[in-house]
């Protein structure tokens, strides 16, 4: 495969659901390596069920979605997941496990030896600002919202995945602490270089975060934006997009 | 004669047939979870077997104990002996609750978490020994609890076909109009059933609060 190939690739993908409701249609989008695509648009607009076409939890109905250059279909799903970090809202977290099994999860189940499970996770809760000592034998009931939204991270990369998916990891937090869980992710991101499949209906979010933004609507891909070209997009949705962004800056200020 | 006096003089029966009550609920249960269990988690998997297994289940719950007792008495190797058949019987009447709480203990693990698991590549067997049965044991207890609780009292009947256990003070004590008798069956049976209860309430309490 040539290096600059897409690692994931959407051939006019459609998902419709058993009743024949579309809630994605003929969308053609190529990811690259190493970018944060942000899959921006409303509730209801597809954004998480084309996350989910990715790691294969949905199939699609038409067309065909390739990572690595294979179709999804074609890949043993285990083994496609476990190359996708995975971070969805309220972190989905193992009420049952302490910190350092959920995070080592993944390491465990592949049979590393324990020793260097053990390592793994403390490398990770370093990495995403939390300190070993203080939480590795903690519960995530124990955890604030954003801790949490952390130790999902931690997991998330726990066998060094090339591909992150995250669908709204940040949304349910405070909105101090999503902008600092922003920063950190930038960064974090800035040394790792995955290639980070984003979903949020921010549009503050998807400026500060993206390579580029994908705009979704009622299923269809409106267009894919530079950030800088996005608040000057002529297209009406983009437009309106913007727009309320605006209106809702407004309003708070007065 | 008073009743702790008749329950003094009788305490050597009323151990033993306490023990025998506790063999036929103990081994029942230990049998319906055997079985109820894997139906449960079984049917979590397999939609369309819900209706009937669940249908047939309620079905048996309906049947009044002593016809049950009846309908199996011709049961080639269980008809052979009493505490079989009792057993049979009392392992019938607890599936119920034991595949329902299974069942419904596993579907109510919060889909959130049974999708992180997927997506970070668990096998569906991984999803189920690692994340649900864990999440669901306090609910499952509960119908082992429940389902202890109403043996313990059908239990009793198992006496009617000559089983043993503590319906035997009661069947004797109805047949010769003496209530004593009929206590020393009916108040041990009551403090089986209140002790099972408790120490199974205590050990769901602690699964939940670990979930």
């Amino acid at each position: 495969m040539t290096p600059d190939a897409p690692v994931i690739e959407f051939r006019n993908v459609s998902f419709q659901l058993e009743n024949g409701h579309p809630l994605l249609s003929g969308v053609n989008l190529n990811i690259h390596r190493g970018e944060t695509l942000v899959l921006l648009g409303r509730s209801g607009s597809g954004k998480t069920t084309a996350l989910k076409l990715i790691n294969r939890l949905l199939e699609p109905t038409a067309g065909s979605v390739h990572v690595d250059g294979r179709g999804t279909l074609e890949w043993d799903p285990i083994a496609l997941r476990r190359r996708i970090g995975y971070v969805i809202q309220e972190a989905g977290l193992f009420p049952h496990f302490s910190v350092e099994r959920n995070v080592g999860l993944v390491p465990w189940l592949e049979r590393q030896p324990p020793a260097q499970v053990r390592a793994r996770v403390r490398e990770l809760l370093a990495l995403v600002g939390l300190d070993p000592d203080g939480f590795a034998r903690r519960y995530p009931s124990q955890l604030s919202g954003g801790q949490r939204q952390r130790v999902g991270v931690a997991r998330a990369l726990a066998a060094d995945p090339p591909l992150l998916l995250m669908d709204e990891p940040f949304g349910a937090l405070d909105p101090i602490t999503r902008v600092e869980m922003q920063r950190e992710f930038r960064a974090l991101q800035q040394r790792l270089r995955k290639t980070v499949v984003f979903v949020t209906h921010d549009l503050r979010e998807a400026l500060r975060l993206a390579t580029r933004i994908a705009l979704l609507e009622a299923g269809r891909l409106v267009s894919v934006y530079a950030p800088a070209e996005f608040l000057a997009a002529a297209d009406p949705v983009a437009a309106a997009y913007v727009s309320a962004f605006r209106t809702e800056d407004d309003s708070s200020l007065s | 004669m008073n009743l702790i006096e008749f329950f003094l003089k009788n305490r050597g029966e009323i151990l033993t047939l306490t023990g025998e009550h506790v063999w036929l609920v103990g081994i029942s249960m230990l049998l319906a979870s055997a079985i109820g269990l894997p139906l449960g988690m079984l049917l979590t998997r397999w939609p369309a077997g819900r209706r009937p297994i669940l249908g047939g289940a309620n079905v048996i719950q309906t049947v009044p104990s002593l016809a049950l007792f009846g309908f199996l008495l011709p049961m080639p190797w269980l008809g052979a002996r009493a505490d079989r058949l009792a057993i049979a019987a009392l392992t019938l009447y607890a599936l119920l609750p034991i595949i329902r709480n299974t069942y419904t203990g596993i579907t109510g693990v919060d889909p959130a978490v049974r999708e992180a698991a997927r997506g970070m590549g668990m096998t569906d067997r991984q999803l189920l020994f690692y994340v649900e049965l864990p999440l669901a044991w306090g609910v499952i207890l509960a119908g082992v609890r429940v389902a202890t609780v109403i043996s313990v009292g059908i239990a009793t009947i198992a006496a009617a076909i000559g089983a043993g256990g503590l319906g035997e003070f009661i069947f004797r004590g109805l047949a010769m109009v003496n209530n004593q008798l009929i206590l020393a069956g009916a108040i041990p049976a009551a403090l089986l059933a209140l002790t099972a209860d408790f120490i199974l309430g205590r050990l769901e309490g602690r699964l939940r609060a670990r979930a």
